[in-house]
């Protein structure tokens, strides 16, 4: 058949987007790719960030370690009491840390891309808050072994988080989902899920119940190689998923007309993303509590820094592993007294909930 | 009613939303290499009858039939490839540029590994220069007038490289130019690269300049299907629109014109 080049050889390249760099065709054999300098800047940037707040958070606690040291440690030397206290004590906070925001920032990439709403965050629409409760409910009845920490923890987080996302989606659907209703539909549920874990918080034991509370704003305090397990084995086999199907990405922020008519299957492409998005959540959350406002804040910040129309999803996980191990640091160090991480990231997330909400109704109302 | 050139062909489909149906045992076949325009009054069913010809909505009964087959059956990517339907309302989110847009067309041509081939390229190249957005590539969508939105959905559409083209009001927010220009693209598809047309429009004066084929429809039925001379009559427009008009034959063109007689106006008293 004919193409449109045809009528119009030669035509003009299309111009880049204001101020963001050239973009710049990549071939090499039969791949290709159009290659977006101003993004790969940022990633390296991030990452720059990344290793230097995980390298501070490794040096900084009760027994400082000099931060050029660190390295030394992690890639096997070291003296052995810096050893200890890096790798067993401090590491599997900061690695949970890591790992905890890149799940949180990818799957509110995601969510926010598929439902076409930046508010439509898996930690405001009542995930986190389901997977908290299923967790809650296996440490109430008490886990203190490790197949509890490795299994019951994350499994019964994953039932959680996936029965609220099917509970809300389901409130929303009326013969497709409208962003506004998903929206109160989800902070309505997410009210009753904090109410019921304030219920079965009253009925626990008292040390159950100080334990679950701190664990519950949001804590990296105290973390193990145990809950490392269950999320690195997630984030790996998500993101895996996810290679395939984050291609339909682009078309669906077109709108399901659209993306049908460029031949995505709207209804698996998106039920496999919302998927992976609760997964991501549900285990950070067995990992680490529900960490407030990331997966909302970090694609929104990743949107702004890139100039995109949508979150880029590689820059909004590592903008979320920034954000988490930065606030963990701040909690640990800055406060007068130590508070757990989710504390500094509300504090972050709350007002910029508001400061959307507003913008959005001032743009409806123009 | 099945001609062997039809690229598509509906047989007895019914179409409907929810628990209604709009459209209840329509047939209709479009024929290869034709410009094909569907008129009606608002709410007949013109969008639901091309949203089921590119598959958005699912026959309820009968079928739709892609060179003979079913495409109920077919892979989306497969369909997407042959037929491009641009939708009556899309939309596009906020800071999306215009060039963005437009390389959404290549989607069901590319593959993990493949992304931005130098096919791709050039027919987004020719997409924006063809429907004259070039210069406004780099802009955000939602910072143009309607009628460069439409243009840059129409771009996209075009991208797409499809034998088949559905346009939804395809003119709608165009000035009188602009719908003269985008019909003219439309008929260079047509005759140069053979492309099947098959669009809805309002306006029954570019319909009957622009179209082979008139597919006149009322309430979910079609009521007659002929060139622009033997459908857009007197008669038609006073059953099918409700409306008095005066019909004339174009010197130039040869194809029917429509003056709508003005029901009101005409009896006005001049206020001086
Ligand atoms: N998504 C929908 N859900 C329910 N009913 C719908 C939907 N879309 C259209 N309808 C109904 O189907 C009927 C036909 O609508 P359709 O959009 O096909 O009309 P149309 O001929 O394209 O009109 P227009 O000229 O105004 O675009 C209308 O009565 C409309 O109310
Ligand atoms: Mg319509």
């Amino acid at each position: 058949m004919k193409t449109l080049s045809e009528l119009a050889p030669r035509a003009p390249v299309p111009e880049p987007r204001d101020g963001a760099g050239s973009p710049r065709p990549l071939r090499i054999g039969s791949f290709s790719r159009l290659w977006l300098p101003r993004r790969a800047v940022i990633l390296v940037v991030l990452v720059a960030v990344l290793l230097l707040a995980a390298g501070i958070s490794l040096a900084t606690g009760d027994y400082p370690v000099p931060l050029f040291s660190v390295p030394d440690v992690l890639l096997g030397g070291g003296d052995p009491l810096d050893r200890f206290t890096i790798l067993q004590l401090r590491a599997p906070r900061t690695a949970i840390g890591v790992l905890v925001g890149v799940a949180l920032g990818f799957a509110g990439a995601l969510t926010q891309t598929v439902t076409r709403n930046p508010i439509a965050s898996p930690d405001i629409l009542g995930v986190s808050a389901g997977a908290g409760v299923g967790a809650l409910t296996v440490i109430v009845l008490g886990s203190n072994t490790i197949v509890g920490t490795v299994v019951a923890v994350p499994a019964a987080a994953l039932a959680g988080g996936l029965i609220a996302a099917v509970l809300v989606y389901t409130l929303a659907w009326r013969g497709g989902v409208d962003g506004f209703r998903l929206i109160l539909v989800g902070i309505a549920i997410n009210a009753v899920l904090v109410a019921l874990t304030t219920w079965m918080l009253a009925g626990a034991r008292i040390a159950q119940a100080t334990e679950a509370t701190v664990w519950l704003t949001g804590s990296l305090e105290g973390r193990t190689w145990e809950q490392f397990w269950p999320v690195t084995v997630a984030v790996g086999l998500f993101s895996a998923l996810s290679i395939v199907v984050v291609r339909s990405l682009p078309a669906l922020m077109l709108g399901d007309d659209s993306a049908a008519a460029l031949g995505v299957r709207v209804g698996a492409s998106k039920t496999v993303l919302l998927i992976i998005a609760v997964g991501l959540t549900a285990f950070s959350v067995s990992a680490a509590g529900p960490i407030g406002f990331v997966a909302f804040v970090a694609p929104q910040i990743a949107l702004r820094v890139t100039g995109a129309a949508a979150p880029p999803l590689l820059i909004s996980a590592l903008m979320g592993a920034c954000l988490v191990t930065a606030s963990d640091l701040i909690a640990r160090t800055l406060l007068p007294s130590p508070l757990p991480v989710g504390i500094v990231t509300t504090a972050i997330g709350g007002p910029f909930l508001i400061y959307l909400i507003i913008r959005t109704n001032r743009r409806a109302a123009a | 009613m099945t001609e062997p050139s039809s690229p598509l062909v509906a047989r007895d489909i019914t179409l409907g939303y929810g628990r209604s149906s709009i459209i209840d045992g329509l047939n209709v076949s479009i024929p290869a290499g034709s410009v094909t325009t569907i008129i009606g009054p608002n709410g007949c069913g013109k969008s639901t009858l091309l949203r089921g010809f590119g598959r958005l909505l699912r026959t309820r009964e009968g079928e739709i039939l892609l060179h003979g087959a079913p495409i109920d059956g077919m892979r989306t990517r497969d369909i997407a490839r042959r037929v491009a339907i641009l939708p009556q309302a899309p939309s596009a989110p906020e800071g999306l540029t215009v060039a963005e847009l437009v390389s959404r067309g290549r989607h069901p041509h590319q593959s993990w590994a493949r992304q931005w081939s130098s096919d791709d390229e050039a027919e987004i190249g020719a997409a924006l220069a063809l429907t004259g957005m070039t210069h406004l590539a780099g802009r955000p969508i939602d910072e143009l007038s309607g009628g460069q939105r439409q243009r840059a959905w129409i771009a996209m559409t075009l991208a797409q490289g499809t034998e088949i083209l559905l346009l939804d009001e395809p003119t709608t927010y165009l000035d009188l130019a602009h719908a003269v220009d985008v019909l003219d693209l439309v008929d260079r598809l047509n005759d140069e690269l053979g492309r099947t047309v098959l669009m809805v429009l309002h306006d029954l004066n570019l319909a009957a300049r622009y179209s082979d084929r008139i597919i006149v429809m009322k309430e979910g039925r079609v009521v007659t299907v002929g060139t622009p001379q033997e459908t857009i009559t007197v008669e038609m427009l006073r059953e099918v629109f409700g409306l008095s008009a005066t019909v004339m034959i174009d010197d130039e063109s040869g194809a029917p014109t429509v003056i709508p007689h003005s029901t009101r106006r005409a009896t006005r008293i001049p206020v001086d």
